[in-house]
């Protein structure tokens, strides 16, 4: 298990293949890939990322740690960027192996849900009309509370 | 709020990070104002993120947040 928080831009793909350098246990690996997004409907500039160094770091190695134990994880990866990132950018990667394919979806899924909501970073969106914090969603709530019931096996 | 920290002294029967919200509002306009919308505020005890009924006895640091929006 690790994790790394930094503000330069990582290549994904030389992540993943990274990853995937197994010693023959993991029989599947998923890859989680977030990015900075810009729609018509909601056109961005960039991002900007703050974040809580110590706490960060520290609740997102505790909810990959809990992937590992709840879903058998070989392994699990996340990288979480900060500070200001351009549409198309990387902003995180989740990448969970397992034996099977569900556990390292579940646990890729499962790290992500609870990062959403429970790891201190706070979002501002740059637009042509100015800086904005992003509103907290109550959908990523609720993706998380299904975590909450134990899954079934 | 543009307080970075601040040395608070509640009375002994605020022991939860819930009832320590409610106190630091009863006798602080501008945290009354910051705490107006309580079910949405994040709290951490020494860089631990914590649920309202959590006890602050031996907290060395409380911190707030607003709605966190990783990922």
């Amino acid at each position: 298990m690790w994790v790394r928080i930094q503000e330069q831009l990582f290549d994904p793909g030389h992540e993943t293949n990274n990853f995937l350098q197994k010693d023959g246990s993991a029989g599947a690996v998923v890859t989680f890939t977030g990015l900075v997004r810009s729609t018509p409907d909601d056109p961005i500039d960039a991002l900007i990322l703050e974040h809580h160094p110590t706490m960060a770091k520290k609740q997102i190695e505790r909810f990959a740690t809990e992937a590992s134990e709840k879903f058998e994880l070989v392994d699990i990866g996340v990288i979480h960027r900060f500070g200001r990132m351009n549409v198309g950018e990387v902003i995180v990667q989740v990448m969970a192996a397992s034996p099977h394919r569900q556990a390292a979806f579940d646990g890729a899924n499962y790290v992500m849900d609870w990062l959403k909501t429970d790891a201190p970073f706070w979002k501002q969106e740059v637009t042509a009309q100015g800086t904005t914090w992003v509103q907290h969603r109550s959908a990523d709530d609720t993706a998380k509370d299904k975590w909450k019931t134990p899954p079934k096996s | 709020m543009n307080k970075g920290s601040e040395e608070v002294s509640p009375p002994a029967d605020v022991t939860t990070i819930d009832q320590l919200i409610d106190w630091m509002a009863s006798n602080d306009e501008s945290f009354q104002l910051a705490f107006e919308d309580k079910e949405i505020i994040r709290a951490s005890i020494d860089d631990e993120l914590v649920e309202p009924d959590a006890f602050i006895k031996d907290a060395r640091e409380i911190a707030f947040f607003p709605p966190m929006t990783g990922g």
